[in-house]
């Protein structure tokens, strides 16, 4: 029997032939810890568990990157307790303050690769899917159950394929068909599924983590991109990996890429969304750019063609967190980070900053905000009276410059983004 | 008696407990006064152990913040009953050992006093018996141990596997 990019990374993983909605006891291959949820998962896997340590410290990262640089004593006091640990335990894939986010930067490691069973603490783990990897978000208790045995267990997961067809026209992003997706699916349209994408060879790796860090937002378990394509050319694939003919999915779901627009999710519900020319006229007090969804160079690179020579209008305040180091210095490097200061933006560590509403630009009761991350909650980024629009970093630049939602191509002559033909090599490889 | 808290459709784990208030930025210990601190300021204060959640779908949206079931537990939350939930809300719940089950109870008014049986998945209201699904046995498993921390000490492995 064919079977799902799920079903083929978690029967490697389990060691038998599995199929969707088995339950299985799977052999892990990377568990991603972040600083926030460290100290519960440090206390369970000793306390309660009664480990003395990890099962492998090799196919462990840590990451401090939710709030980073730490904001408080409190959480510099709870950093310094987790860097000790990590060098009790002889954890080497230690990424701290300033690195960026554990999704991105396990991406440009090398350390996600396709055919692995990776679970994270944070949500958004989805992301590894990027790269062909099973990628999941956990609590706790499963972290540090998994980091315990190398084990945990799960359900096989319906698959849900998204198909695409045709090409992205200029100012029009991945982000936009990730949110096409969660308007189509809702927020609860993939509960215990994966997401296959397919029809994307063409996106750069970028791209890909653009759509699978929201695979989360419509209640996903994993989000899987065949390892297929330019930008997917330099890693290696497993002979097993390989998306198969007649493979069962629960449904199919066309996306048309040469008809889509800019897509806003309006407040309070990720899958609120209509095209960005229905929107109406919204005034921003802040733009914000980051998060591991649109935080990446191609992303900060995209809105700094359009904000080139141009400022921000007189009121708004634009953020800019690079989703990591590696990001903030290819942006350095091509004059990317100068163009948007000179516009009259502001920059942060490269981190999850204000995502979370905990520091680095959070915001107040009545801030009206475009933001190119992936969750506008009541309250998510500060004050629960604030309102947060999603949408892309090209909507974010034009938005900036306009000082009300603006479409890209309204604002200036977009071009559209350089396919995976042009891809930007990774410093650490 | 236990007293319904109605809750609608979606309901994120940023309302249950904002990342503001995460034990991270605040304490373990003030842990039980932040469940719906801004969605619903006076749940907190006036919840009793016992008490159940009866929401719309999707219930625990977002987040993988076990800090949010967590509190919950901690104010000794019974169960929680929604048409479904988000998947890594709800193994955090099971985690945990509270009981979740899937049903579209919201008829039930804010406030209504029930009788919740868990082990037999019967709710009474009024003069009326519910028959809530039954959950699987490994999931009941899970529960009676007191989570799955209690469980894997116990049986030294994961559930499922036997169950199949």
């Amino acid at each position: 029997m064919p079977q799902t990019l799920s079903e083929q990374i978690l029967s490697n993983a389990a060691g038998r032939h599995v199929r969707a909605g088995d339950i299985v006891t799977a052999r892990i291959d990377l568990a991603m810890v972040h600083d926030s949820i460290a100290p519960s998962v440090i206390r369970i896997l000793h306390e309660e568990l009664g480990a003395e340590h990890v099962w492998n410290a090799g196919r462990i990262a840590v990451a401090i990157d939710h709030v980073a640089p730490a904001a408080t004593t409190q959480t510099a006091e709870s950093q310094n307790r987790l860097r000790a640990w990590v060098r009790k335990e002889g954890i080497q894939h230690f990424f701290d303050a300033g690195r960026g986010i554990a999704h991105q930067v396990l991406i440009e490691e090398g350390l996600a690769q396709p055919g692995m069973l990776v679970v994270g603490s944070d949500s958004h783990s989805t992301a590894y899917g990027a790269v062909g990897a099973f990628g999941t978000g956990m609590g706790a208790t499963d972290i540090a159950l998994a980091l315990a045995t190398g084990q945990t267990w799960l359900r096989v997961p319906e698959t849900i394929r998204v198909q695409a067809r045709g090409r992205l026209r200029a100012g029009v992003t991945a982000k936009d068909v990730a949110l096409r997706i969660a308007r189509d699916l809702r927020a609860d349209g993939a509960t215990y599924q994966t997401i296959e994408y397919h029809g994307f060879d063409r996106f750069s790796l970028g791209e890909r983590t653009t759509l699978t860090t929201m695979a989360i937002e419509v209640g996903g378990k994993a989000g899987v991109v065949p390892p297929t394509g330019l930008a997917l050319a330099d890693r290696s694939v497993p002979n097993w990996l390989r998306v198969e003919p007649g493979a069962t999915y629960s449904r199919t779901l066309e996306i048309d890429l040469d008809e889509l627009t800019p897509q806003i999710a309006e407040p309070n519900h990720v899958d609120n969304v209509v095209d960005l020319r229905d929107v109406g006229r919204v005034n921003v007090d802040v733009v914000y750019l980051g998060t591991c969804t649109n935080g990446r160079h191609e992303d900060l690179a995209a809105a700094a063609r359009i904000l080139q020579g141009r400022r921000i209008a007189p009121g708004v305040r634009m953020m800019v967190v690079p989703a990591s180091s590696e990001a903030l210095q290819l942006a350095v490097a091509d004059g990317t980070i100068s163009t948007l200061l000179a516009a009259g933006a502001t920059l942060g560590t490269p981190g999850c900053g204000a995502c979370i509403g905990r520091h680095m630009g959070v915001l107040a009761p009545g801030d009206v905000a475009l933001f190119t991350g992936n969750r506008n909650f009541r309250g998510r980024m500060g004050h629960p009276d604030a309102q947060i629009y999603l949408g892309s970093p090209e909507v974010a630049a034009a938005t900036a410059i306009a000082g009300y939602i603006a479409d890209p191509r309204e604002v200036v002559a977009v071009e559209p983004r350089a396919e995976s033909s042009t891809v930007i090599p990774l410093m650490s490889s | 008696m236990a007293r319904v808290w109605r809750f609608g459709e979606d309901v994120n784990t940023d309302q249950i407990v904002p990342g503001r208030f995460a034990p991270y930025v605040t304490s373990e210990a003030e842990l039980r006064k932040y469940p719906f601190i801004e969605a619903r300021p006076e749940f907190a204060s006036s919840v009793v152990p016992g008490d159940i959640i009866v929401a719309g779908r999707n219930f625990g949206c977002g987040s993988s913040r076990e800090y949010a079931p967590q509190a919950l537990k901690l104010v000794g939350i019974g169960a929680i009953i929604a048409p479904s939930f988000a998947r890594i809300f709800f193994r955090n719940g099971l985690n945990l050992g509270i009981p979740l089950f899937e049903a579209d109870l919201q008829w039930l008014p804010d406030g209504a006093e029930v009788e919740l049986n868990p082990e037999q998945a019967v709710l009474r209201f009024e003069d009326r018996s519910v028959q809530l699904p039954h959950p699987p046995a490994w999931m009941q498993a899970v529960w009676s141990a007191g989570g799955i921390v209690p469980y894997f000490r116990e049986h030294g492995r994961f559930p499922g596997e036997a169950a199949q």
